[in-house]
């Protein structure tokens, strides 16, 4: 089942949707690096979204939209901004993009998730994570809930 | 002698500033910014500018934690000094390796080796 939740342009909302969505990915026992993986995914997406998308303004929304499933894990995160175009981003392991501050957020989400795609318009991401289970036994996490 | 501030526990010894990042987790803006704050006005406020950074507690950190360390980085450089990232664990040091920041930094696997790279 498909979870939506909108909220308004605040990184504490977005936190809470990011918390409750990871409790569910924690939830069927996915391993830690899936949810390492979500996680910094999933901050990467909603940061975009504040900052780049909707530009901070508050009275713009972000949906989140979740599946969490035994198979995987799928998370659409859509702004109300202008969009813009992955393929125009700079790769920021080249040598004269190393060291700058910026432009490196897609490039890890699309590092640890293993599907990325965007929209035409550019103002909304989909993230897969395929469910990677845990062996048996394992338990606990250095990263905790 | 150690002073606390709230995203930075901050430790000098000789002429090396080591600073522990206190937050597990370097994830959302807010704290990306305050973390900011706090190093760059340390850096701007000490005339040491060896520099330790120790991530012994990070368990979550994202691209805009690997921003400011660059900042970081640049602006510890401008007053020639140094700067030495340690207690890296695996899954972190991963982010460094996939975005080439482990060519870019010098990572040392104990606060004691960096500290001890810095001062030699």
């Amino acid at each position: 089942m498909v979870a939506k939740t909108v909220i308004a342009t605040d990184l504490k909302a977005a936190r809470r949707v990011a918390e409750n969505l990871l409790r569910k990915v924690r939830a069927i026992g996915c391993r830690e690096e899936v949810v390492f993986a979500v996680r910094l995914s999933l901050e990467e997406a909603l940061s975009n979204a504040i900052k780049h998308g909707n530009k901070h303004d508050r009275s713009k929304k972000i949906t989140v939209s979740a599946e969490v499933a035994p198979e995987a894990t799928a998370i659409t995160v859509a702004d109300e901004g202008e969009g813009f175009d992955p393929r125009a981003l700079p790769d920021p392991t080249t040598d004269e993009n190393l060291e700058k501050p910026c432009g490196r957020g897609i490039m890890l989400m699309r590092a640890y998730m293993d599907e990325v795609t965007f929209n035409a318009k550019g103002n909304e991401v989909r993230m897969v994570k395929h469910r990677s289970p845990a062996p048996a036994g394992a338990s606990g996490s250095e990263d905790g809930p | 002698m150690a002073d606390q501030a709230a995203r930075l526990r901050v430790t000098r010894s000789d002429d090396v500033v080591v600073v522990e990042l206190a937050d597990r987790r370097i994830l959302d803006e807010e704290t990306i910014s305050q973390i900011a704050e706090e190093l760059f006005s340390l850096i701007a406020a000490s005339r040491n500018h060896k520099v330790v950074v120790d991530f012994i507690n990070v368990t979550n950190m994202s691209s805009g934690a690997l921003g400011i360390l660059i900042t970081l980085h640049k602006r510890i450089r401008e007053k020639d000094g140094q700067l030495r990232l340690c207690n890296i664990r695996p899954s972190i040091y991963e982010v460094f390796v996939i975005t080439r920041l482990n060519e870019v930094f010098t990572i040392c696997e104990t606060r004691e080796a960096a500290v001890s790279d810095l001062a030699s």
